[in-house]
């Protein structure tokens, strides 16, 4: 499955674990308005750590988190590669 | 406030006034220690450890129990060295205790530490003493506390608080057998070994590094009717089959949290026996016992003096103590053991529901979740309800959004289980659990199935390793 599918039955999965209604997923979707709180992006970061085997985000060295679902794929993307 | 000791009665007198012989079963010698009276397994050399301060760092249990009896009241102090302690720090226990001799094993490293004025060889066997042993010392027992962190602490006990909880001996002398899981040089171990003793019972002895299922085999075989050990100790044993083969009639858990699973689980395991746990620390002793087979205790043990012992909750929830049980002070430094007014603050924190108190954790162990603070037992005890969990540890992760998350390692009680085609629905049931059971912040994050969790040398689940 590409990091892309991944990530975003991930966020289907925990949305429906944290009772939350996903706004459409899409490329400049706002990810503060996509549905999820902070926790369900905490638990969301957890799982896809465990599914992609990386967490870009506390292994950079400056703390960047990406606006958009578009940029937030392609911080895996580029982690993954 | 200093409160007035109760009168102990000596390892020595109980073993002279034994009507049967009595032993200490470990895992490779056994011996009858009833013949300490008019005996000696030092070599004879008791008279010179007269009045000194004495460090036990014997490396087998059998030879420190058999120590234990001729020691007590004829040394000065006894400095129980655990087995677990860095060498690193030895030099300095031995400079705050005044330590002047050394008994030792054949199994003892041989640390240039060791080298006191006095140096005697405690064997695994007891051979008649000539002489009558020197006595009449008001020996002081000094123990490590079992913190992870830093230079290790020794608390400073003697006979009379160690024994403040154990009742006076038992009229079936020699027919009962106890058994722990802990080592006897940390305080919960030390408490087992002193109730066989005085107790009149004998004892199999743990052994680090023996596979559970030998140990529950020795167990077995000697017939142990009084077995004691931490839930996690406990949580292992229950996952292997050989527990099947023994039968006590008394079951006792202490030095963590016994969750209601746990206990259950030992009721349905052993339906003959008492089921009891009990709260006891190094530095403030044995507080008290619960036998209604409920985790936590009532909420009418906090306020009135009930067995000596005083408790109170802190406004963070902490629980302190007041006790004649407690250490007196800790050797070599000016840290105060216990507070002004002699409560000693025992780190762990409860928290009152309807008329019952429950443990939720230790204060260090509190998982911060982007502001929400949750004690990894809360959530360990809620999935060790799951009928397929043998064990499970509850950690902090990172997290670049709540800056920690909880995360659980869990080992399943069968292999069957942990085959990876049914791993995927165990876990998703385990995660149902906790989301109908917990706020939401406090459901793991991720779920791991390991094939064991560390257990540390004071018993208890061992929580920095990854």
């Amino acid at each position: 499955m590409s990091v892309r599918l991944t990530i975003l039955e991930q966020m289907e999965q925990v949305a429906r674990e944290h009772g939350k209604i996903l706004a459409p997923l899409k490329e400049e979707l706002v990810l503060a308005e996509c549905g999820l709180d902070s926790l369900g992006f905490a638990v969301l970061v957890a799982r896809l750590e465990d599914t992609l085997g990386i967490d870009p985000f506390t292994a950079a060295e400056d703390a960047y988190f990406p606006v958009t679902l578009g940029e937030f794929v392609k911080v895996y993307e580029n982690g993954a590669r | 406030m200093r409160m007035a000791r109760v009168e102990a009665p000596s390892l020595r007198d109980s073993v002279a006034n034994a009507v049967s012989p009595r032993f200490f079963w470990g895992r490779t010698a056994s011996v009858c220690f009833t013949n300490l009276d008019h005996g000696t397994s030092l070599g004879g050399r008791l008279a010179e450890l007269a009045g000194r301060s004495v460090l036990l760092a014997t490396a087998s249990q059998l030879t420190t129990a058999l120590a234990l009896i001729e020691l007590d009241g004829c040394a000065r102090r006894i400095v129980i060295l655990p087995p677990d302690v860095d060498a690193a720090n030895l030099g300095a226990v031995i400079a705050t205790a005044e330590i002047d001799a050394v008994v030792v094993d054949d199994g003892s490293p041989q640390f240039p530490d060791f080298d006191l004025p006095v140096r005697v060889t405690c064997v695994s066997t007891v051979v008649p003493a000539d002489a009558n042993p020197p006595t009449g010392y008001h020996t002081e027992w000094l123990l490590m506390t079992s913190g992870t962190t830093g230079e290790p602490k020794l608390v400073v006990h003697d006979l009379a608080n160690l024994t403040g909880a154990v009742r006076a001996r038992s009229v079936a002398d020699g027919a009962a057998v106890w058994g722990t899981f802990y080592d006897i040089r940390r305080y919960g171990g030390l408490q087992m070994y002193l109730r066989a003793v005085l107790g009149g019972a004998s004892m199999v002895l743990s052994s680090a590094g023996e596979p559970i299922s030998d140990h529950l085999e020795r167990l077995a075989r000697h017939g142990v009717t009084h077995l004691s050990g931490t839930p996690s100790h406990w949580r292992r044993a229950l996952m292997d089959p050989a527990i099947r083969n023994i039968a006590p009639r008394y079951v006792r858990l202490s030095g963590e949290i016994a969750d209601q699973p746990v206990l259950d689980r030992l009721r349905a395991t052993f339906p003959q026996a008492a089921v009891g746990h009990a709260y006891a620390s190094t530095e403030a002793g044995v507080a008290f016992d619960v036998n209604d087979g409920l985790a936590g205790f009532p909420a009418a043990f906090v306020g009135p003096v009930r067995d000596g012992v005083e408790m109170k909750v802190f406004a963070d929830g902490s629980l302190r103590i007041r006790s004649p049980r407690a250490a007196s002070r800790y050797a070599g430094t000016e840290h105060a053991l216990a507070d002004t007014d002699g409560f000693v603050d025992t780190g762990d924190i409860v928290e009152r529901r309807g008329e019952r108190y429950y443990f939720a954790g230790r204060k260090g162990g509190i998982i911060n979740i982007g502001g929400l603070k949750v004690h990894p037992e809360e959530i360990e005890a809620v999935i060790n309800q799951h009928p397929q969990v043998g064990m499970s540890r509850v950690r902090s992760k990172q997290n670049p959004i709540t800056g920690a998350i909880a995360v659980a390692d869990i080992v399943l009680k069968s292999e069957q289980d942990a085959a990876s085609a049914r791993q995927a629905m165990i876990k998703d049931d385990i995660l149902k659990l906790c989301r109908e059971t917990l706020p939401r912040h406090k459901v793991p994050a991720a779920i791991n199935f390991v094939p064991a969790l560390g257990i540390g040398a004071a018993g208890k689940l061992a929580r920095r390793e990854r």
